[in-house]
């Protein structure tokens, strides 16, 4: 029973760029995607069945983005990048339960060594799917909050000599505490990088720990043992969903937040809105 | 003790060191929402996806020590 690797495996090449299987699964939910869209085709103003299938979908999401942002402008600015998200890992962690996934491929050489390479793998048990995600959503918040409060207020919530400047109006107590508020600054840019690893470890964790779980479970007994395992992947990979896209749409809200001392609130909005009744 | 002994005992400590905190942590998620519901039975469908949400950030703490095992 060979354990997958931590890294993807590269299974063809295309003008010299290793194409790996978990990039493959990706192009997959891209295209499940796209020809989404294309089923659409022309709206009409009066939904009726696949189109109305959809909007039930899109309202639903767009009502639980505003329960966080408040507004419905920041939400609807928001839903593009955070539903995106959200219904990308979705589908792509639920594809990764495919029969097949994991356990269809070629025998290659892999690091040196002789080893199935499978087809396909689910795309975020793929370290560079989760990052690239992760960055993608952290610089995502900076150039909203760069837009939303203009490029002085937003640089200041991290390098904040301006509260150094108007606290010398106020005494020096009050400077003291801008230079407090100063160090404070610069750890929260440490806090950004922190942001991106959390996020990327925890869904590149759960997903590829689900992978090397459900492979050894199918290496013990290939029958009725592993299903109650793909079940619990099922739901891990729906709540890794959830979870990423809830804190990128924490993060969004908090950055572009006006008064810079909500950020304690903003998890815990995020949490206790998800659970509203739906009206 | 050549080095892959050495590598598998640290995995191992890696992720039994790794998982108590964590493990710790989802208990107390779990024992404070029940006693919640406990109190007050209707509030159970508002509880549960806070509960699931606090859970899952409990437990990346545990999945970052995995990676660590699973990458040495």
């Amino acid at each position: 029973m060979i354990i997958p690797p931590a890294a993807a495996e590269p299974i063809f090449e295309i003008g010299g760029i290793a194409i790996t299987n978990a990039l493959v699964n990706g192009w997959i939910a891209v295209a499940f995607f796209a020809i989404l869209a294309l089923a659409l085709g022309r709206m009409q103003m009066i939904p009726r069945g696949f189109q109305n299938f959809m909007e039930v979908i899109v309202d639903f999401l767009l009502k639980e983005i505003q329960k966080v942002t408040g507004d419905e402008k920041r939400a609807r600015a928001f839903f593009p990048i955070v539903a995106g998200i959200f219904l990308f890992l979705l589908f792509s962690n639920w594809l990764g339960q495919l029969p097949g996934t994991g356990t269809i491929g070629v025998y290659g050489v892999h690091h040196g060594e002789v080893a199935l390479l499978p087809l396909l793998r689910p795309a975020a048990s793929d370290l560079n799917l989760t990052i690239a995600m992760a960055a993608f959503a952290v610089l995502a918040s900076h150039l909203f909050g760069l837009r939303a409060l203009g490029f002085v207020s937003h640089v200041s919530k991290f390098i904040n000599i301006r509260g150094i400047f108007q606290a010398f109006k106020k005494g020096p107590i009050a400077v003291l505490v801008a230079i407090v508020e100063f160090g404070i600054g610069l750890i929260e840019l440490v806090g950004e990088v922190a942001k991106v690893m959390s996020l990327s470890l925890r869904l590149f964790g759960n997903i590829f720990a689900g992978e090397v779980l459900i492979t050894v479970m199918l290496g013990l007994f290939s029958f009725i043992v592993p299903i109650p395992f793909m079940l619990l992947e099922l739901l891990v990979g729906a709540v890794q969903a959830t979870v990423f896209a809830m804190l990128t749409l924490a993060y969004l809200t908090v950055a572009t937040d006006e008064h810079g001392h909500e950020e304690e609130h903003a998890d815990d909005h995020a949490s206790e809105h998800a659970t509203e009744p739906a009206h | 003790m050549t080095p892959e002994m050495i590598i598998t005992v640290i995995k191992g400590f890696t992720m039994a060191i790794g998982g108590i905190a964590p493990a710790i942590g989802i208990g107390i998620i779990g024992f404070k929402a029940m006693d919640a519901i406990g109190r007050n039975p209707e509030a159970a469908g508002k509880l549960f996806v806070p509960m699931l949400l606090g859970m899952a950030f409990a437990e990346a703490i545990a999945i970052y020590s995995l990676v660590i095992a699973f990458t040495l």
